[in-house]
This record gives structure tokens, sequence and C-alpha cells, in this order.
């Protein structure tokens, strides 16, 4: 059932309430009512046809790094 | 960087040789394993698929919990279900993963192959679209699942009202996994270090869903499903642990935000109330289900569609109800590998993908892997 998957925001339908969404090349139409201001070519997580949340690239990037400092620090 | 960079490989060894010797002085100090449970079952899949579970064995003993909501759907519910199927110009519309769950006397697979009307839908959306395609029918939509999964079946709900769809109906399964939760904690027969909490469900729920785990001196760290989420989570609750702080951790920032998904929330809060729900393995939890508001009576199943009530037996021998609390492991099921088998199943563990014995099937060996 949670098979939450991150998705990228190809088109948003006039209406509003969906979008096109394309991992890792499938698209698929989800909707985004449990959104606020969704963007093209943002990331969503996707579960069971909704988009459930935004992804932070920003914060994703920074975790990362994190764990890089870890690493290099001997 | 991309999606992926959680994935990354030689990342991932290298924090593993940084964290590693970290989990052994740890272990070696206290004399024993760490012992941590994985509460969602997307968790479970994950640790056994990418082989995380099996390097960090030596060190850390992973209790796959109760965050699978096929898995944890009592066996009244499931008959239930069944019985909507079984009733003349009902359409039954399902996730997947519960046609092959089996009943008392049957599943929905079997149904449909007697000539229910039973389909498979991806979203709860996809069944009001049925509805409205097949007015002369009565469109039931099992909603199974979690918080993650309720909001997407509220907003369905909430358009089936607005559009005046008079024949989808919806009967709810739905549970809330911090009450699971709340009942393990209590449980002084399970001797756990901590929580890996559910990504997704966190999601919805925000961190602010799971700080009473502070105030009852608990560890948790909510985490993200790839590789090197998995890896550091567990080092982080190792960590935490051992430094004897409670603590909420939201490991998964790039998702899961401190309040949640407030848009859902408020969805969830105009379709659903919380009420009383029979869980497999743990009986009766207060305030752990979602059922349907009364303002939407007229589309909660169980208000307005009259079956009668099946009658409902347990499976001698099927062990779901423990490997769901974490008390055993599907090695301890004696129906496990032998008469219970993913093209034979006999409890709903062993159906659902993200159930604990259908990913051990597939994934672990018999080793010691987790001692109870």
């Amino acid at each position: 059932m949670c098979l939450s998957v991150p998705a990228q925001v190809i088109e948003i339908e006039p209406s509003g309430w969906k979008a096109r969404v394309d991992y890792l090349g499938s698209v698929v139409v989800v909707g985004i009512a449990l959104l606020e201001n969704v963007e093209l070519g943002q990331y969503v997580l996707v579960h069971a046809g909704e988009a459930i949340q935004l992804i932070d690239m920003e914060t994703a990037l920074d975790g990362i790094a994190l764990w890089k400092e870890m690493i290099d620090k001997t | 960087m991309n999606i992926l960079t959680y994935r990354d490989g030689e990342l991932f060894q290298q924090l593993c040789q940084k964290m590693i010797p970290f989990l052994q002085a740890y272990t070696h100090k206290m004399g024993r394993k760490f012992r941590f449970m994985e509460v969602c079952g997307t968790h479970t899949v994950a640790f056994s698929k990418t082989g995380v579970r099996e390097i960090l064995a030596p060190y850390v003993d992973l209790v796959s919990g109760p965050g699978c909501p096929v898995c944890v759907t009592a066996q009244t519910d499931m008959d239930q279900m069944i019985a909507y199927a079984k009733e003349k110009d009902v359409i039954v519309a399902t996730f997947g993963d519960m046609m092959r769950v089996p009943g008392s006397d049957s599943d929905l697979s079997r149904e449909r192959a007697d000539g229910a009307d039973v389909r498979v839908v991806y979203s709860a959306s996809g069944a009001v679209e049925i509805a409205s395609q097949n007015p002369k029918k009565q469109v039931v939509f099992l909603g199974v699942g979690f918080e993650t999964t309720a909001p997407g079946v509220a907003l369905a709900i909430q358009k089936a009202s607005r559009e005046r769809i008079k024949n989808f109906f919806v009967f709810s399964a739905h549970k809330l996994t911090p009450p699971a939760v709340r009942v393990l904690i209590n449980d002084s027969e399970h001797q756990l270090d901590g929580f890996l909490l559910p990504g997704h469900v966190s999601v919805i729920i925000g961190r602010a869903g799971w700080t009473f785990l502070e105030e009852s001196n608990q560890t948790a760290v909510i985490g993200g499903f790839e590789p090197i989420d998995l890896l550091t989570s567990i080092y982080l609750l190792a960590t935490n642990m051992m430094s004897g702080k409670p603590c909420v951790l939201n490991h998964y920032p790039r998702i899961v935000r401190e309040k949640g998904n407030q848009k859902a929330q408020a969805v969830l809060h105009d379709v659903f109330q919380v009420a009383p729900a029979t869980w497999r393995g743990f009986g009766e939890i207060p305030q752990s289900g979602l059922a349907i508001h009364k303002h939407y009576r007229s589309i909660d199943a169980t208000e307005t569609i009259p079956i009668q009530k099946p009658i409902t037996r347990t499976v001698k021998g099927c062990r779901c109800g423990e490997v769901i609390k974490g008390k055993e492991t599907p090695f301890q099921c004696r129906l496990f590998g032998t008469a219970c088998t993913p093209e034979k199943p006999i409890g709903p563990c062993m159906v659902s993908s993200e159930g604990t014995c259908a990913t051990y099937y597939l994934f672990e060996e018999e080793k010691e892997l987790v001692k109870p």
C-alpha cells in the first residue's frame, strides 16, 4: 500500500485538480488536490493516485552533504 | 543530485565503513544487539530487498511491526468485503493487494472467478469513475490503508458527494498507526530499544503526530526507504538510544514536515471520524480507526448496503497476528513456506506485497536473524 514514488510534474490540468507526472519515464495522471501551489518541474511524492507531498530538493541535497561530511572527517 | 542519490552504492559503502564500527562498539558495550522495530511494511520490504537487514544483522535485530494495512485487516472485515462481492448488482472496487487475502471461506479473486464483479483500481477516484460509468450498479470501494492512503479516499468521497454520484459507497477499514505503536510501547513483553517510524504516514501526520513517544521515553526516528536512508536511520536510532535521551527525530526532512500535510489532515477531518477498530493480532484498539462521518452517511456502505453478517472463523496454525505485533518471525510459523506460500497463502502476511511473511519468503533465509 505504501508504494509512494517520487515523480516530476510535467503538466498541470487546467482545472487544477490533476497533473501529469513523470516517474523515471512512466507518465501518469495523479490528483494534486492535497497540495497547495504545485508547479511544473517540481518533484512530488505520489501514493495511490494522489500526490501527497512536494519533495524539497534542497533539503535532500543538504542531507547527502551532511553524510558526505562524516565520511570526509578522518 | 537526483532522486536516486540516496541509492548511491559507493556512498552507501563508505557510510557503512564509518557507521558499522560504532554499532560494533555499542553492542560490545551493551553485551547484546540492538532491537528496533520497523513499524512500516514498506520498510520491512526495503530492508530485505536491499540487503541492509543482513548487513546490520550482527548488531541489530530488526523486528517487523504492524504497518501493513492489508495484514492488520481483521478477518471479520475481510469476510464482510467478500460478502459485498457476492451481492447482486454490486461492483467491488479495491486495491490489488486485497484480491487474494483469504477470508474464512473465500477470497475476492475466487469470487471474481465465480462471476462476481470485482475490479482492481489504483486510486479511490478510479472507483468513483466506475460508479459514474455504471449507474445501475452499486460500487463499493474497499477502504484499506493508513494515514497515507485515507486522504485520497476522503477526496473521492468528497467528489462523489459534490457530483451527487449516488451509487458510490465506501467500506472503511482505514486505520491510524500511532495507536498501534502505543499498544506496543505499553507491552512489557516487547524489549524494544526504539522505533523506525513510517516515512509516508509521517508525510501526512508530521513529526508532530509522534511526539507522544518522547513523553513515553522512547527513541524514534522517522526514516525514508532508500538504502542510505535505511542505514543512517538505524545509525541514528542506535546513537540516540545510547545517549539515553528520548527523542523523535525527523530523518526524512526532504518529504516529512513538522506538521505534516495539513490540507490532507483537513480532508480527513471532514470525511472521517476516529472510532474504535479491530486489528488482526491486536483485537480492538480504541480510537484507532477511521469511520465515515455521519455527514457522508449515504456513502458509508455499512449504513446503506445491508448484507447478512458473515460467519468468521480463524485459521488454525496461522501466526499472522503474532508476526504483525513483532512477537514472532515468519520462520516460527509452522505453516510458513510449507502450507503457506505466496502461491497458496493462508494468511494476509503472505499475500500483501508489504507482508512480513511474503518479504521473508522472497528475501530472507532462516539464520539467526531475529530472536524474540
